[in-house]
Formats: C-alpha cells, structure tokens, sequence
C-alpha cells in the first residue's frame, strides 16, 4: 500500500524538469510529505528513493542530516512552534519564552501538546532578530513576543 | 568618511513602504538597469563595470564580485549555474530576509543581470526553510517576471534563456557555506566540499557555478543602473597601509540587535563605526546602561569590547581589533550587566549544533568548548579551562589548515576573543567561584 497519494506524487514529480539530477529533487520531496503528513514515514521514503531513481539508504542519508524531518513516530502537531535561542533572542528573554511555553503546554522542547495542536522546539537564529525575543511559527517569523503577549499566542495556536 | 547626504539606496522603496509588485518597482525606475544591460552593454562590459564598482560579496567573506565571475572557464559551452545565497543564518543577521520580503524585484534585476554577464542559464534562489513569506515573496516576483518575459526563453526577445527556482533549505546554518550549499541543492548531506576546485570551476551539478549573496545581487542591480564611479564615491577607499585591502565600497545593511532600544537594520555607506551605530541609529543601550561589548559582524567575526566601538565597520576595520573581518555587518550589543560566560556559553552551543560533523577538529572541538562553557556556567570552571579554550579555538578551521570549511574558523574566533578580551572578567568569576543566573530552557 502506498502512503504517498497521486497528489503528493504530482506534486513532487513537478519538480524534476528545474534540475538537472533527479536527486535534487530529494529536499523538494520531503518537504511536500511532511507539509502534508507531519512526518515522512519510512515506506515514502522508499517511494521518494523509487520516484527519484535513488536508493532508499540515499534519501534516508539526507533526510537524517536535517535535523528538520520527523520519523513516523514522532509526527508534527498542527502547528510547529520554534522559540528562538540565537544570542540576540537570548539577550532579550528567549531562554525564558522557550521555558515558559513548554510550562503552559506542559511538553518538553522537541515534543507536542495532548493536544495534537502545538510542538515546540528551539531553534537557532530565525533571524527575525530586531523583535527579539522572536518564535518560528511553521515557516514565519514573528517578533516581540513579550511575556504579556504569550496567552494571545497560545490562544491563537489552540483554535 | 561618512556622507552626511547619504541616501538609502537598497532600502530606498522599502523605507517608503513601496509595493511588490512589478508594476510599482517598475514605475520608480526598476529594469531600468536591465534594458540598458541588454540594450547597450556585452556580457563583458557588465562584468567590467561590477569589476570597476570595487563591488565585495555581502555575504561574509567579501570577496570581490566582479574578480569572483572572472573566475569561471573561458568560452564554456554551459550550462553554468548561479546560486544566490539566501540561507542567511549567521546569528543575528536578517537583512536579506527584508530584501526579499520588501522589494524582490530589486534583487531579481540584480539576478538577471549578473546570470546575463556570467551567461548563466540557471539560477537557484537557495531560501532558509524560515523565510517562508520571503521565500513566497520571491516566487511571486519570479512569476511576475516570466509573465514580463523577463524570464524564460528569449528574454525581451534576445537569445537569451534564463529560468530563475527558489529552492528551500530545512534548517541547517552550513547549507550557507557555498558547497555546502552545492551539496544540498543536489539532494545530498550538506557537506562542504574540499576546495580547490572552486565552484567557479566545479560547482552545481559538477558544473561552473557562481555563488553570490542576497545584498551583493541588490547592489549589482545599482552599480550597472549608477555606474561604478557612483558606486565608489560611497564608502571608504583601501587603506594606502594595507596592500591587500581592496577599498569598501558602497552602501550596507547594517543589522543591530540585542541591547539596543532601537533594534532594526539601517543603510549606511560601509565605514560606519560601531559607537555611532548603536547610539545614532539605534538609540544608545537600552535602560540607561552602558555596553559591555557586542558582536561586530555575525558571531563569526568574534567580539568588541566597548572601549573598541569606535572600530569602522568596512572591511578592514573590524580585523584592526582581532576580529576575523566585516562578517555580515550585524552588531549584537550586550550590556554592562550581561556575564561573559553567557554570551559565550551561548555562542559554543550555537557552533556545537550547527558543525557539520566532517572534520575531527571542527566537530570535537565545537563539543569541547560547549562542555567547558557549561561547566564555567555551573561554576565547576577552572583557570586552566581559559587556556584550553584558546588552544582548541586556535588549532580549528581553515587558517591552521584543519578543516574544510571556515565554520571551524567562525567558531574558533570568538572563544579566542572573548578569552583575551575579557580576561579578567573570566579570572573574577573562576575565582569567585560564581555560577551563571541567566535562564535556561534546559535544553542543548
Ligand atoms: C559556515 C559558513 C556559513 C555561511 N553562511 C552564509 C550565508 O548564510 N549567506 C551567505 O551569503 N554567505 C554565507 N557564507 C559565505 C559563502 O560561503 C559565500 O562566500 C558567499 O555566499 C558568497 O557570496 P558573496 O561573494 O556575494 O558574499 C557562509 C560561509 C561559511 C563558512
Ligand atoms: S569545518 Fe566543521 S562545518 Fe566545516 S566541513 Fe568541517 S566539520 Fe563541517
Ligand atoms: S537571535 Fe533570535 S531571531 Fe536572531
């Protein structure tokens, strides 16, 4: 049985005529299933190996070298929250923000609320630095995320 | 040095919150710079004139643009590539981030006209995974421009083809580095490569690659619409007492972060100082206090101590006080009352994350000084760690010829620096036997 549906195929073969390797599409790939899985199980990536022309073993070597992809076992919630810990962040109270956030929603950095709605990690700089302290919310920044404006946050996050 | 006339030009539309769209960047004199490129000059001739602007790469390392594009084979029959460099995460630099998100058609001119000089007929826009808005701003711009036929086949009608992809990272700082960069862009581990060859030679998909910078595409859009004498009459000339100093050039996007009340990124022309940064531009050290130091240029470059804020920021000023060089131009101001086991602790754990694992002394090294650096924070430092710190600092990166690619060197810079800069605030606390106060998550 595949997990990889028409569509995400579709998608990820879109790919292939703006490089000259197959290969290069392996990131592209990954991408489009973990933006739609919340992880890459290990049977697509053995479809990706298969639609790329690639060994398993060879998608699987540049999956792990990102700390950026999930395995099946520990799948993304709705929202991926990165709470920045670059010095700039650090010096404006990021250390704090990341601690405080994994208080309220009781998960340590890496893991997802009970919920299923929000996972919390740390990120590097997410060079949003002039609002530090800042936090990743999927792909977009956001700056000034001051202690008071934490609830609204969270409120956001949990609709 | 300074003009005191100085007008943005990078931030030019951006300051006036101008549109995205090509249509706008076109009414305020966008393409201007291409038409004329493809109307009146040689492939060549634009080379020349990027060549004659004295033009360095924004992207660290500085490396003259125009001399870099010379550097591919003669009368290759291609493809030759070109790879903008997006990745942009040197910590506490974000100025590429509001070139894309605010005014992309600014750097896609500067794309198109350097993939015309270099024949390019290629170009992959490499985003970090965390600029999603910009990367998407700068897919909306390419889009605009296939539809102006500013790419595509035969571009404004010329025998010209050049298709322009955004390609996005997934959160790795070394995929900034340019073959790490390569490798990633080919699907692989993001492992730089041994250099010589040079991408120039041996770049993308084994082919001539030329990898520049976000800024530096910004600014080849305005030294071919401005000339190059314009280009040279901002910024500070070389330094007749250093002959390798080839001259800093032209406007810079200076970030500044940290202490500050006023954080953000200003335009200036390259040699402004750090003191009058901080206290011009970004309104003096927050809450009344004074400065304790900052980072000059990115993490990289190691650190200042306040009495050295008077440093021009070119490209030969911050090596004048130790640091490796202009880095990105980022300064990250910490106060009186930040502790220097904080910053450092901060920065070894930064590297330790971010080294790609490939050479014994970057990927060791890194480690060690992260377990000294914690140890200093939970105060079970010792003297003699001081001078471990300084020797696995020097015997790591590019310069004592350990490794492969200059992260080691970046890493290396600012342990060193902070070791001898702030000695004696290092024996104080050592000797005191104090711990670090400063929150932590708890986490590595
Ligand atoms: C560890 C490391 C990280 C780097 N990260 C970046 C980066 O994020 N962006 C960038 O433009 N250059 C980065 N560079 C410099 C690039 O290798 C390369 O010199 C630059 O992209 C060339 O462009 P330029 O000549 O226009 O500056 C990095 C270098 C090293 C050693
Ligand atoms: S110096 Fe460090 S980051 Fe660079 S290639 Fe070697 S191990 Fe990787
Ligand atoms: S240090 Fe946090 S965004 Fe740059």
């Amino acid at each position: 049985m595949s997990v990889l549906s028409e569509d995400l195929r579709q998608k990820i073969l879109a790919y292939l005529p703006r490089y000259p390797s197959k290969q290069a599409v392996t990131l592209p790939a990954l991408h489009v299933v973990q933006d739609a899985l919340r992880c890459v199980p290990l049977e697509a990536v053995r479809e990706i190996a298969d639609l790329l022309d690639l060994s398993p073993a060879e998608v699987a070597d540049t999956m792990t070298f990102y700390g950026f992809f999930r395995p099946e076992d520990k799948p993304l919630g709705k929202t991926r929250l990165w709470v920045c810990r670059g010095l700039a962040c650090a010096l404006r109270g990021g250390e704090e923000l990341l601690s405080d956030l994994c208080q309220r929603l009781n998960v340590r950095p890496g893991q997802t609320s009970a919920d299923g709605k929000v996972t919390v990690e740390f990120a590097e700089c997410i060079g949003v630095c002039e609002g530090a302290p800042a936090v990743l919310i999927d792909d977009a920044g956001r700056g000034d995320v001051t202690p008071d404006r934490v609830d609204a946050l969270l409120a956001e996050l949990r609709q | 040095m300074l003009m005191p006339d100085f007008e943005p030009v990078l931030l030019r539309r951006i300051l006036r919150n101008a549109d995205v769209s090509l249509e706008a960047y076109r009414a305020d004199g966008g393409y201007r710079a291409l038409a004329k490129a493809l109307g009146e000059m040689a492939p060549a001739q634009v080379i020349d004139v990027v060549k004659a602007s004295g033009l360095r790469g924004r992207g660290g390392a500085g490396f003259p643009c125009g001399v870099k594009w010379t550097f591919l084979p003669k009368d290759h029959p291609g493809p030759i590539y070109m790879c903008v460099n997006a990745d942009e995460s040197e910590p506490c630099t974000f100025n590429n981030r509001i070139l894309m998100e605010q005014d992309p058609h600014q750097i896609l001119e500067g794309i198109i006209l350097s993939c015309y000089a270099v024949k390019a007929t290629t170009a992959y826009v490499y985003v970090r995974y965390e600029y999603g808005p910009a990367a998407r701003a700068m897919q909306r711009a390419i889009d605009e421009a296939y539809a102006a036929n500013l790419l595509g086949r035969h571009v404004q009608g010329k025998d010209i083809h050049l298709d322009v992809f955004v390609h996005r990272g997934a959160g790795a700082y070394i995929c900034g580095e340019e073959t790490g960069l390569i490798e990633s862009l080919e699907g692989k581990r993001a492992w730089p490569r041994i250099k010589p060859p040079f991408p120039a030679v041996e770049g993308a998909f084994r082919k001539p690659t030329i990898v520049n910078n976000i800024e530096t595409m910004a600014c080849v859009t305005h030294v071919v619409d401005r000339g190059a004498d314009w280009f040279k009459s901002i910024g500070v000339p070389p330094d007749p007492k250093n002959p390798r100093d080839a001259g800093s050039y032209g406007p810079k996007l200076y970030c500044l972060s940290g202490h500050v009340n006023r954080p953000g990124c200003v335009e200036l022309p390259l040699g402004i100082t750090v003191r009058e940064l901080v206290e011009k531009h970004g309104g003096g050290v927050w809450k009344g206090k004074k400065a304790k130091g900052c980072i000059p240029g990115g993490i990289s470059m190691g650190l200042m101590t306040e009495a050295e804020f008077d440093t021009p920021l070119d490209f030969n000023g911050p090596g004048k006080v130790g640091c490796l060089g202009l880095g990105t131009a980022a300064v990250t101001v910490f106060d009186e009352d930040t502790s220097i086991v904080d910053v450092l602790y901060n920065v070894c754990r930064f590297f330790a994350h971010e080294s790609c694992g490939q050479c014994t002394p970057c990927r060791e090294g890194t480690g060690w000084m992260l377990k000294i650096a914690e140890r200093l924070r939970r105060g079970q430092g010792r003297l003699e760690d001081l001078k471990i710190l300084e020797e696995v600092g020097h015997g790591m990166g590019i310069m004592p010829g350990t490794t492969i690619c200059g992260l080691a060197d970046g890493a290396g810079w600012p342990v060193k620096m902070a070791v001898r800069k702030f000695r004696a605030e290092f024996e104080d606390y050592l000797r005191a036997g104090k711990k670090s106060t400063a929150a932590l998550a708890g986490v590595h």
